[in-house]
């Protein structure tokens, strides 16, 4: 049997496992009810187009054009009563004048009159809200991805050694088809998981109409995202399973995986809280912990040459590899060790 | 009698500690083999080197003459001293999944672990997670887990521990089934009576040096001591004053003795024939558990 069908028989069991396990299953369908929920409920509260009053014929035409729901009223009072009762958002009145209760409906206002045309420079097709909400969702996604698979890793590497199978397993497969073979199913699933959260998040936002602009927006995005989340999360897949091979019980894991937990949580936070900050951004679109979550963000935000994702590409892949080695080496000195908690420096010596 | 494993030379230290030290012994094609040394004595380190678990420092073992590689390997089962299987998966796809490491396909795996499962009387609990199982049927898995791809050396530490006197029973008849067939069975135990009843041939190991090793009549022979007993009618209390005796063991008409090795054991006999009727009159063979007591000092 050769290392690669060893390999593919480790990672169909992982992956058959997982789909079995419970918590894997309910995590799974909360996370797509919330997504689907944040699509869904918008819509329906959201309740159909604004309505408003109008008692001047004249305006009913344009408003109706703007997707107003018009109501027609005889006198300012009529159109007054409507608005206290929250009947109508807002009532165009002889004069003419707007009313709203609290905010001014500036759609409406757009309605009737008439905006002098506009040229933009830099044209950017998207609400800043958006611009800001896009980059960030994917950074929490990577972080939330990165962190909780990487655990997953780790607990079943442990759970291997702490069941002491791993002496037949090591027996009959190599250590490293064993390795990959647990690093691919994860990883699999990792985006299996998210594709099928994109998916739905797309589909719903198609069915309830919202912003075609949101979906404009995420496309190109993904297209830098995406190779530095994968090679993001495999960087770090080998670490978290040479972290959990270090432990010898499920109780040790959160001691021997602090450094990993440390080189996700530390360059997510950085990333998030100096968001404002140009210089910083750029350098940790860098650094390969962070460079997966600064990098698409900074080309989402067009603030990137273009050579500068490919550059901060290269530096993520040559860490990876380099981290993928020394994960399988930590793995490999300390999997045997099933007594007791092995350092780092033993595991490192004994491979 | 083909020799198919060969532990040849074989040294192993942890830290300062040199566990195995020139360790050499051979395994023979279908005979049981029985290793045996106290806790501690480097049988588990030894099993794992021939597992290739872990490495040998200098030495090696060989498999036909050739060196063991995961090829061959592939080839071997192996029940650790510590057992160990998923508890969150079936019986049944346990032992295929470990049947499919060993390089069987997937219908080979699955009929195989049918069939084994029957065997081992597991048959109605392929589909209960290993975890249910009470501590006995977990054994009898790793049983099966270690048998599934019918393996032509099989490796088994402490195989008995922990199991009842009828699981006890079936895992000795499918370990004689095996040797039947052919394969080469090397399995330790601290059960001395057991591995008496049990081996062709014996290896045992004492403060990781071999001390004796071969089959288990030649073992007896060469550490038989010039011991006898006999059984008269009257005192055999005269014994004491013969030359060449020393009493062992005296209980009215009968009586334990060791010759000297110039002592003729028929003229001990003649002479007590000359006093009255001999009921029995023979050799003591060794047990096991003097053998080993003799060997390991």
């Amino acid at each position: 049997m050769t290392t690669f069908e060893a390999t593919r028989l480790v990672a169909a069991r992982e992956l058959r496992t997982k789909l079995r396990d419970k918590a894997f299953l309910y995590s799974t369908a909360f996370f797509l009810v919330i997504v689907i929920a944040s699509i869904v409920l918008p819509a329906i509260l959201g309740g159909g187009p604004t309505k408003v009053a109008t008692a001047v014929p004249a305006a009913t035409a344009p408003l109706r054009q703007a997707g107003f729901e018009v109501v027609e009223v005889t006198d300012v009072t009529a159109a007054e009563r409507l608005l206290r009762d929250g009947e109508v958002e807002a009532a165009v009145v002889p004069g003419p004048e707007v009313l709203a209760m609290e905010e001014p409906p500036s759609e409406v206002v757009a309605a009737l009159s008439v905006a002098p045309p506009v040229r933009l420079l830099e044209a950017g097709d998207l609400d800043p809200f958006l611009k800001f909400l896009i980059p960030s969702i994917l950074a929490m996604l990577f972080f939330i991805t990165s962190y909780t698979y990487g655990l997953q890793i780790a607990q079943s590497v442990i759970e291997e050694k702490q069941t002491r199978i791993v002496e037949i397993l090591v027996s009959s497969v190599s250590v490293r088809a064993l390795l990959a073979g647990k690093v691919a199913a994860m990883t699999l699933l990792a985006f299996g998981q998210i594709a099928l959260l994109a998916l739905v998040a797309f589909v719903g936002m198609k069915v309830t109409d919202v912003d075609t602009g949101v979906v404009n927006a995420v496309g190109p995005a993904l297209g830098w995202f995406l190779p530095f989340f994968v090679l993001g999360f495999l960087m770090l897949a080998t670490v978290w399973a040479g972290v959990g091979a270090l432990a010898s019980r499920q109780e040790e894991i959160t001691s021997t995986s602090s450094p990993v937990q440390m080189a996700v949580l530390i360059p997510f936070f950085a990333v998030l809280f100096l968001q404002d900050n140009a210089e910083a951004q750029r350098i940790l679109s860098y650094i390969p912990f962070s460079s997966p979550i600064a990098m698409p963000i900074r080309t989402f935000n067009g603030d990137a040459a273009a050579w500068e994702p490919l550059v901060s590409l290269l530096i993520l892949a040559v860490t990876a590899v380099l981290l993928l080695a020394a994960g399988a080496r930590i793995y490999q000195g300390s999997l045997m060790r099933t007594r007791q908690k092995t350092s780092l420096l033993a595991a490192w010596k004994n491979a | 009698m083909t020799t198919v494993l060969n532990v040849d030379a074989v040294n192993r230290s942890f830290g300062d500690r040199h566990v195995l030290k020139d360790v050499s012994f051979a395994v023979d094609a279908g005979r049981l083999t029985g290793f045996v040394g106290a806790n501690g004595a480097g049988k588990t380190t030894t099993m794992r080197i021939i597992l290739g678990v872990l490495g040998a420092q200098s030495g090696e073992a060989t498999w036909r003459g050739a060196p063991i590689t995961r090829e061959v390997r592939q080839r071997f089962g192996y029940m650790p001293e510590e057992r160990g299987l998923y508890p969150k998966m079936s019986v049944a796809e346990q032992v295929v999944y470990l049947g499919r490491l060993h390089g069987m396909s997937a219908a080979d795996a699955k009929a195989r672990t049918a069939t084994l499962l029957d065997r081992l009387d597991l048959g109605p609990r392929a589909g209960d997670l290993v975890e249910k199982l009470s501590l006995g049927n977990q054994q009898r898995v790793q049983i099966a887990a270690a048998l599934v791809h019918e393996p032509e050396l099989l490796v088994l530490d402490e195989p008995f521990s922990g199991l009842d006197p009828l699981a006890a029973d079936t895992v000795v008849a499918v370990l004689r089934e095996r040797s039947a067939a052919g394969a080469a069975v090397l399995f330790s135990s601290h059960q001395l009576d057991l591995v008496e009843r049990l081996c062709d041939d014996l290896v045992i190991i004492a403060d990781g040096t071999i001390r004796a090793s071969g089959p288990r009549s030649y073992l007896r022979e060469q550490y038989a001591l010039p011991r006898y007993s006999i059984e008269v009618d009257a005192d055999a209390g005269w014994l004491r004053d013969e030359p060449g005796v020393t009493l062992v063991e005296l209980d009215g008409p009968r009586a334990v003795l060791d010759l000297t090795p110039e002592t003729d054991d028929q003229k001990i006999l003649r002479a007590a024939l000359d006093r009255g009727p001999v009921r029995s009159f023979g050799p003591v063979r060794p047990s096991l558990a003097e053998i080993f007591r003799e060997v390991i000092q």
